[in-house]
């Protein structure tokens, strides 16, 4: 039944898209870390892209069905991973986050538990087959994220933390949650708003989060990132200036601009227009992603399609919604475009599955 | 897997989906929107703002100079050490050697950076004011190990030593907080260094100058990446005083060791030749930092050393004032034919009035008014003022500017008192005694006097009533626009005074340093020498048996003039506690007579074209050690600067000039 697979399936025109927002993301990093001690890392972001593009050829060509089944097993090695990172974890700025790997370097274990968690919570909601769910069901699912989201918001990490919830909600909706689970959860939500305030946020985390509503109070921490970020988006005005060009990014007044406030730096230099054109692109890539889930086989593999389209536009709201000064500071990179090796793997992983269900689309 | 029998996801489900998509995609665009095109404008201004720096050149302020173009005040080039506490990285380890380079204890260091810890992280802290050669070569060796240290150059006061014309001078300081809530400040900003006393005060703002500016790019450290323009500063404009320093240092030594003030006056045009006041402070203390120790010092010390006694002593003029008692005796046709018997003293409304020559055990018999004024008989005046009455003695000491300003241009100049019937009604709210006309006669009671008014007004009275208005610069060498504001300093005044009962009174002067004066030791030899003694009495004399002490000792007074009629200077001395009034002459004498002979070589020059004898360089400073060392003026000049307690020595900037030769005439 797998035997007439061909690359004709494979979604050439998404494929296309996506390699032009990561071309984008390249000349930026180049534009933007030129004149720092960064300097060169766009060759490594080609590095990375050409590893991505590996990554996603073999990730689609392996049955996603095989890797469903065998998905409770990446689940344990996931939370293994990730007791691993307390254990002998790397601490960095303050924050226990990666291991050290012989041979490859530090690697981020929350990163592709994000992947694992598309494919666990996939299964698991497109095995309750659209029957009437239950409170039961319901807390299983959560329970399923809120094992590793609680240890990765322990290293701390708020912000890839946060990215465990999207798939999880996307398959709580998909899976057939009741109306009434949601309203519970609302107010939940609302009550354990002060008590995860007093308990469970880090004090920087905190600082962040107030900073975000009073930019002004620190105007060289993270409150500066924001100003700084505002400042180099509306100085790019409606047609920004040009290549290597803007002020705030090229005199290093933007913190971080190859990395989390890239798109700050390419809104600066290609001002509204170009701006708005990145997100088309992006927007463009999402809702061929849900043409394909809808196109999918089977329930897991639409689920699956659409957890990755949760991850993406959770990443994308965050991310350019801190640089317009909408969301607060979090960290969270800007997928395709951001330099970073995890980010751009987990991209291509995440796009090799969808491409792998499409390409099975036709085969029953 | 149970493919097949699986239920499919409902389309509409992936439809909400989209929508939210789009939904978050239309909040995002907007987001833009509204950076990118409706607040571009102000966005790109805070761009600039961002990496604009302006960085202001400080003007150096206008120097003084004497009336013959030395300077007097100048400025010198200081550097201040700065901890940009923005990159200070591993403060605690680099202190030692922090402290080390800058000769100063670690504490001192951290006690500022303690007093800082509360501002903003980009305003640097001031680690010490007016460092030296080598700790600025201490900073600039050290760039790359302690890059949070850096210098900054500002122009400081040079004044001379020791306070030489201080009170004339003042002094400059930052502008406080209250001056700068005031309509004539709202130009100043916080740290500006503005005059706060003397000249320095009154000509301010002729004097700063104007700061300039050097408008760089900058990137997020702060370093300097680009130019873009530069507005020059430009200087303060320089201050041409009337004041001449070889008059001004006579003075200065003629006052040594007393308390108490001189004031010279050319009183054909009311130019101050020479002010001084004792004690004195080192305004160079005041140009970095005083320490509060000193300041709380100065402003304690009873012997006033902050106050300007030329114009801010109000005392009883004592005997001085029967000068204006004569002219007003002239003027009412009292004292043409006027003898009184002295039989050292008599008595008025019931009470006996002593003249001063009793304590000599002798009287003055007959006394008309030149033997009056020359041996100062008090019994003369009391029957001329008790003629007069207050009403006329009053009024002839006002027209003569007592009890009012003489309108120097220096601030806070005193009133005085000029007693009459209604000042005692108005201020006391009593009846005037006869008995107080009779002491106001001889210049004790209600009246007091400055000594730059009783300058003006004996230099009027010489100058058949001429009287003048006093200032201290050259009024044509001001600029334009400050020119005008003090076109008044020429304003004169004529108060009649009748032509022989004039002469009478000059003559009479003349004598008061002749054998048969009160103060025959002042006398010059070949210098038409005239003037007037006073000693003011501070406590009556029954007070006086149950006390004793210097401070409730006389204090001598002396106004005189060269030559005795149509004077071109007259000189008012002041000396607090100077028992008598001839203490007082023989100091005016060394005034008077530093100007005759520098008139008189002057004229020898232009006759010979000889060059000076006299080593004066530009920028002198007064030096207390090369006193008395040739007798010309008993003063050498030297050029150095002392700067608070750091000896002269140590300072490299040490500057020597060519002496000036061929003084022009003046």
């Amino acid at each position: 039944m797998r035997k007439f697979l061909s690359f004709r399936d494979f979604d050439w025109v998404l494929f296309g898209f996506v390699l032009a927002i990561a071309a984008l993301g390249v000349l930026q990093i180049y534009s933007a870390s030129a004149n720092t001690k960064f300097a060169g890392v766009h060759v490594k972001q080609m590095y990375w892209l050409l590893a991505g593009l590996a990554a996603m050829f073999i990730m689609s060509v392996v049955d996603y069905h095989f890797l469903v089944e065998k998905s409770h097993w990446a689940y344990i090695v996931s939370i293994l991973s990730l007791m691993a990172v307390f254990a002998v974890g790397v601490t960095a700025l303050g924050a226990k986050r990666w291991i050290r790997l012989p041979g490859i370097g530090l690697f981020q274990p929350s990163e592709w538990v994000k992947l694992v968690l598309i494919i666990v919570v996939a299964r698991y909601f497109a095995s309750l087959n659209q029957r009437d769910v239950t409170w039961p069901d319901v807390l299983k699912g959560i329970a399923l994220v809120a094992v590793p989201m609680f240890m990765v918001l322990k290293q701390p990490d708020l912000g890839t933390s946060l990215t465990y919830l999207p798939p999880l909600a996307v398959g709580l909706f998909l899976g057939g949650m009741k109306w009434k689970h949601a309203a519970v959860f609302l107010i939940a939500g609302a009550l354990m708003a002060p008590i995860a305030w007093k308990f469970v946020l880090k004090p920087y985390q905190k600082e962040r989060l107030v900073n975000f509503i009073h930019p002004e109070n620190d105007p060289k921490g993270t409150g500066y990132q924001i100003t700084q970020s505002l400042i180099a988006v509306g100085n790019g005005g409606i047609f920004g200036k040009g290549i290597a060009q803007g002020t705030q990014t090229q005199g290093m007044f933007l913190p971080v601009t190859h990395t989390d406030f890239i798109f700050s730096s390419f809104a600066e230099e290609h001002g509204f227009v170009g701006a708005m054109g990145v997100l088309l692109l992006y927007f463009i890539v999402l809702m061929r992603l849900v043409q394909n889930a809808q196109t999918a086989p089977d329930r897991v593999g639409a689920m699956i399609i659409m957890g990755v389209v949760a991850i993406l536009v959770f990443h994308i709201l965050v991310n350019v919604g801190m640089v317009l000064g909408m969301m607060p500071v979090t960290g969270i990179p800007l997928p395709l475009m951001s330099y970073g090796g995890s980010s751009v793997m987990f991209m291509f992983l995440a796009l090799g599955m969808v491409m792998n269900i499409r390409m099975r689309r036709f085969v029953n | 897997m149970a493919i097949g029998r699986e239920e499919k996801i409902p389309a509409s489900k992936f439809t909400v989906v989209q929508y939210g998509v789009l939904a978050i995609f239309l909040v995002l665009g907007f987001g833009l929107w509204r950076l990118q095109v409706i607040g571009s404008s102000r966005y790109e201004t805070l761009a600039e703002q961002n990496r604009i720096r302006t960085i202001p050149i400080l003007a150096p302020r206008g120097k003084i100079k004497d009336r013959e173009g030395r300077v007097i005040v100048d400025n010198y080039p200081s550097f201040s050490a700065l901890l940009i506490r923005e990159d200070a990285r591993d403060l605690v380890v680099k202190l030692p050697k922090i402290a080390a380079g800058l000769n100063m204890p670690e504490e001192e260091i951290r006690s500022i950076l303690r007093r800082m810890a509360g501002r903003t992280k980009s305003e640097p802290a001031v680690l010490k004011q007016d460092i030296t050669p080598d700790e600025v070569a201490f900073i600039e060796a050290n760039k790359t190990e302690l890059p949070e240290l850096e210098t900054i150059m500002v122009h400081r006061r040079l004044y001379p030593k020791d306070g030489f014309a201080a009170h004339l001078i003042g002094y400059v300081g930052e502008v406080s907080e209250t001056d700068l809530d005031r309509p004539q400040f709202e130009l100043y900003n916080q740290g500006d260094i503005v005059g706060k006393s003397g000249l320095e005060y009154q000509y301010n703002d002729m004097l700063i100058g104007k700061d300039g500016a050097r408008r760089v790019l900058v990137d997020t450290r702060g370093k300097e990446v680009g130019r873009l323009s530069k507005t020059p500063a430009v200087p303060g404009k320089e201050l041409r005083l009337a004041m001449d320093l070889d008059i001004q240092i006579a003075a200065e030594e003629a006052l040594e060791g007393h308390n108490g003030a001189i004031v010279a006056m050319d009183p054909r045009n009311g130019e101050i030749l020479a002010l001084v006041s004792r004690p004195v402070f080192d305004p160079n203390h005041f140009a970095v930092r005083i320490s509060r120790d000193e300041w709380n010092k100065l402003l304690t010390d009873p012997a006033k050393p902050l106050m300007n006694k030329a114009i801010q002593a109000q005392l009883a003029p004592g005997s001085v004032f029967k000068i204006i008692m004569s002219v007003a005796g002239v003027q009412e046709n009292i004292t043409q034919n006027m003898v009184v018997n002295c039989g050292g003293g008599r008595d008025f409304y019931g009470r006996h009035f002593k003249c001063w020559v009793v304590a000599e055990h002798r009287t003055h018999g007959a006394v008309d008014l030149a033997k009056a004024i020359y041996q100062s008989c008090d019994t003369f005046f009391y029957t001329l003022g008790e003629r007069l009455g207050i009403g006329r003695i009053a009024k002839y000491a006002q027209a003569f500017g007592l009890g009012q300003r003489s309108g120097i241009d220096l601030p806070e100049e005193a009133v005085g008192v000029v007693p009459s019937e209604e000042w005692k009604i108005r201020t006391q709210k009593q009846k005037w005694y006869a008995g107080e006309t009779i002491s106001v006669s001889i210049g004790q009671g209600a009246v007091t006097t400055t000594p730059i008014q009783l300058a003006r007004a004996i230099g009027a009275i010489a100058s058949e009533g001429r009287l003048v208005r006093p200032h201290t610069v050259i009024v044509d060498a001001l600029p334009e626009e400050v020119r005008q504001r003090v076109e008044n300093f020429k304003e004169t005044s004529l108060v009649a005074i009748e032509h022989q009962g004039w002469e009478t009174i000059t003559d009479a002067m003349a004598d008061v340093v002749n054998p048969i004066g009160t103060a025959p030791s002042a006398h010059l030899k070949d210098i038409d020498f005239a003037g007037k003694t006073g000693s003011a009495q501070v406590i009556s004399n029954t007070l006086r048996s149950k006390l004793s002490g210097k401070e409730y000792r006389d204090n001598g007074w002396f106004a005189g003039v060269t030559p005795r009629r149509n004077p071109e200077i007259v000189v008012a001395t002041l000396i607090e506690q100077g028992e008598h009034g001839y203490l007082a002459a023989r100091i005016t004498a060394q005034v008077i007579k530093a100007f005759v002979e520098k008139k008189r070589r002057n004229q020898v020059q232009t006759a010979q074209a000889m060059p000076s004898k006299k080593e004066v360089e530009v920028g002198a400073v007064w030096s207390e050690s090369a006193r008395g060392n040739d007798g010309l003026h008993g003063g050498r000049f030297n050029v150095a600067w002392s700067n608070g307690p750091r000896p002269a020595k140590q300072r490299s900037l040490v500057r020597t000039s060519p002496p000036v030769s061929g003084m022009g005439g003046n």
